[in-house]
């Protein structure tokens, strides 16, 4: 019965947004303020129904309800709680409706504190969100269907795959959607804006804390998602450029880029044309993230069973998007102000370098994740694109732009000192020398650009402290004074400090990571030990278990360091239940200094077990900076100045104020 | 700075960075790339000694032996044709004889192919789609398993 309910309010929901795609975009191009108006509670009440539908579809997981097709196919009654809630999302056609309910979420998000936007604006923002959501809703009711039953019902579920039941992988869609669907808000903006054929630095106001939301959670999205592959899958590495990880990096990319330019657009009123151009361009990189994930024409672990029609009604909406988009872009970005051209050396020109290389980087992932498909769709060759591809090209690019990170913020608007900026720099340079000499002093083996990679990541962190110690004035007045100055930062500039310190220990991380990592195949006895990295790792022997829904072999190792006893790992093959599947469990012993990460292979014929050991220092880092940028993301999002329901200061900001 | 001159160096900027990606692009593509191929289409288009790329198809029944250490000799058959692989390194979860399953390496002179990778499948009912749709162009039957995809790379 409540099944019925939701599905009905899907129904429902989809008729709404019919309603509130048109109405208010009529009225809009009439003037009618009283047609305009209805956006606003149509963008409420569909958030509702979408709720309802997916709460009901959440009870039926809950309850173990396996008359419901869904639930039978992914669910299995002895599963934890917590994994039967996250089954709801870990399906294609559930993981559909979180999809839509986030989008109607971002969507009554505008209606809801948008008081201070125009009403044309926020009629047409709402429509475009409106269609959006119809063209979702409409693929989830007519090609992914979650409520429907079957008849009779199984006795019990066919189970979620076991390596989908783990906490972070819980939480790792319902980020990464938020965060994709996110960007649908500076799409709607953007198309809005083209729809009106007015923008100003207003916009862009608007337009930066939704991106800045949505930019948060794909970075803490696409982050889970990392550290659940590094310790879940058991392979010891945490990025593999596989083309479903590309496809939630390629609009992370890009929305960086949009997040910088949406800044020199409020603050010079300049890149215009090229912000919108690039809100929607990130919008569709979501779109064919989630075709990509979804039709079937990528094999991965992250993607969802095949079905062909699916994937070409997907197709259908990425084009009509993507398509519609850049064609109502073609025809009135001309009719749009352009901003003035601005000298190469200010912060502006930081910025549209920084937009420059992300934005090629992000064409060159583009490529790289693409040319296969396109190859073989054209000749039957079929190849696959690594991991040496991406590095060859995705690295260079990065190079130059961290390189000259720490420099922008330096910068005055309009006219920069680069040599001012240069000295002020000198303690982050010395600071990124010392650790160059020390990497190359303690890993004399490894390639060559590694302790300069290490340097750069140095060189980035101190350069976002220095600028904060700048600001404060830090050495040249009192401490407390410059405690005072701290703490009367405006929070968006803290944030774009923590962010750029997060991303200087990423690279840190991963470059140690790469660089210095140890590994160790062998065959190993019970009572025999094994050194690496400065560890000794005795093999006790290995026992069978039992956990709630699997059986596993359960080995275990002891760790000393320097003759210390230290800790005991315990990795394990784990054989479940529902679906009867084998997985992994590495044992990690985490901490600063690096992860000792061991996994327990096969059982040999001549005794003893494969045992895969690897050292991965300071691969912590790679999250913890990730952590960091979300952070900073946080702290910039509740600059009163960015608050999305301030009113009158974003109307003062609105007035052409002139610069600085 | 005139105005021309600095949209010129915004241009120009521009277009370097742009030219470097497509010079960056072409030369990872040519060195990079690893082709796919199953063991009857060696025995059609013979691949030179040490080029890398991806061999798929079905691990042989009763063809894995384990030899010293991790060390694993295999045979990997499209039911045609059989190529004998030797690969040292942990074997995926789901490696098994009658499997789908697909090595990444290089052939030596005496037509054995070395594996450095060998790709795990999540997944009980597996089939890289490539193998698959390789078999099935064969002719070879194929079981329920091909429609769930969840290859993993290492």
């Amino acid at each position: 019965m409540i099944v019925e309910l939701g599905h009905f309010a899907l129904v429902l929901a989809l008729l709404v947004s019919i309603f509130q795609m048109v109405v208010p975009a009529w009225g809009a191009r009439v003037r009618d303020e009283r047609l305009m108006a209805v956006a606003e509670p149509a963008a409420l009440c569909q958030l509702g129904l979408l709720l309802v539908a997916f709460l009901s579809l959440t009870q039926a997981y809950v309850t173990s309800d396996f008359s419901v097709a869904n639930v039978a196919a992914n669910s299995h009654s002895t599963k934890p709680l917590l994994y039967r809630i996250s089954g709801v999302w870990g399906n294609h056609e559930g993981s559909m409706v979180l999809w839509v309910l986030i989008l109607a979420l971002f969507g009554a998000a505008v209606a809801a504190f948008g008081r201070n936007l125009p009403p044309t604006l926020k009629a047409n923002v709402l429509a475009v969100q409106a269609s959006i959501a119809v063209a979702f809703c409409l693929f989830i009711l007519l090609t992914s269907n979650p409520f429907l039953r079957i008849d009779p019902p199984p006795a019990d579920g066919q189970g979620l795959n076991p390596i989908l039941q783990d906490p972070a992988l819980a939480f790792h869609p319902p980020f990464l959607y938020t965060g994709y669907v996110g960007f649908s808000i500076a799409y709607s903006f953007a198309m809005a804006a083209l729809i009106d054929g007015r923008i100003d630095a207003a916009w862009a106001r608007w337009v930066r804390p939704w991106t800045l939301a949505a930019w948060m959670c794909l970075t803490i999205g696409i982050a889970m998602g990392s550290w659940w592959a590094y310790y879940e899958l058991g392979w010891g590495g945490w990025w593999f450029w596989d083309p479903v990880e590309n496809a939630s990096f390629m609009p992370w990319l890009a929305g960086t880029a949009l997040l910088h330019s949406a800044v020199v657009m409020e603050k010079r009123d300049a890149l215009k044309v090229w912000t919108v151009l690039l809100a929607i361009l990130t919008f569709s990189l979501s779109l064919m993230g989630t075709f990509l994930v979804r039709s079937g024409v990528l094999t991965s672990v992250h993607s969802f069973a095949v079905d062909p029609q699916r994937g070409i009604f997907i197709l259908a909406i990425m084009t009509l998007f993507t398509g519609g988009g850049l064609a109502l872009f073609a025809l009135r970005a001309r009719d749009l102000r352009q901003g003035g051209i601005f000298a190469p050396l200010s912060r502006e020109g930081a910025l549209v370098l920084n937009n420059i290389l992300l934005t090629t980087a992000c064409a060159t992932v583009f490529v790289g994740t693409l040319y296969p498909l396109v190859l073989e769709s054209l000749t039957g060759d079929k190849i696959s694109v690594g991991p040496p591809y991406f590095n060859m090209t995705f690295g260079p690019l990065m190079l130059p732009l961290l390189i000259a990170l720490p420099f922008g913020p330096f910068l005055a608007w309009k006219r920069g000192d680069v040599l001012g900026a240069a000295q002020r720099l000198m303690f982050a340079a010395m600071l990124a020398v010392v650790a160059f000499a020390l990497a190359l002093a303690a890993f004399y083996r490894g390639p060559l650009l590694a302790p300069f990679g290490l340097a750069l990541g140095v060189f980035v962190m101190a350069g976002a402290v220095s600028e904060l110690a700048n600001r404060v004035r830090l050495g040249s007045v009192p401490l407390a004074e410059a405690w005072r100055r701290l703490l009367s930062q405006p929070r968006s500039a803290m944030g774009t400090t923590l962010a750029h310190f997060g991303i200087g220990l990423l690279v840190v991380g991963v470059v140690a990571t790469s660089a210095y990592r140890e590994e160790r195949i062998l065959v190993m006895k019970p009572g025999e030990e094994v050194s690496l990295a400065g560890y000794t790792l005795a093999f006790r022997g290995v026992a069978p278990s039992t956990g709630p829904n699997y059986r596993e072999e359960l080995a275990v190792f002891d760790v000393t360091r320097g003759g210390a006893p230290l800790t005991r790992v315990e990795p394990s093959r784990r054989l479940y239940d529902a679906p009867p599947q084998p997985t992994t469990e590495a044992g990690i012993h985490a901490s600063w200094r690096g992860d000792l990460y061991v996994v327990l292979g096969d059982a040999q014929k001549a005794g003893g077990y494969a045992v895969r050991i690897y050292f991965n220092p300071l691969v912590r880092c790679i999250w913890l900076g990730a952590l960091i940028m979300f952070f900073g993301g946080a702290v910039s999002l509740s600059d009163r100045r960015l608050r999305v329901g301030a009113p009158g200061r974003a109307r003062r900001i609105a007035a052409p104020a002139p610069a600085e | 700075m005139t105005r021309k001159q600095r949209r010129g160096v915004l241009i120009s900027v521009g277009v370097g960075v742009l030219m470097l990606a497509v010079g960056l692009v072409l030369f990872a593509m040519r060195d990079s790339i690893v082709f796919f191929h199953t063991p009857s289409d060696l025995a059609e288009k013979p691949i030179a000694v040490g080029q890398r790329f991806r061999l798929g198809g079905l691990v042989a029944a009763g063809s894995v032996k384990r030899g010293e250490g991790a060390k694993v000799d295999f045979v990997v058959t499209d039911t045609l044709k059989e190529v004998p692989v030797v690969y040292e390194g942990v074997l995926p979860d789901l490696f098994r004889e009658g499997q789908g399953v697909v090595a990444e390496g290089t052939l030596t002179a005496q037509g054995t192919f070395v594996a450095d990778t060998v790709l795990a499948k999540h997944d009980e009912n597996y089939m890289p789609p490539a193998v698959a749709k390789a078999l099935q162009e064969r002719g070879v039957k194929l079981g329920k398993g091909v429609t769930h995809p969840a290859e993993g790379t290492q």
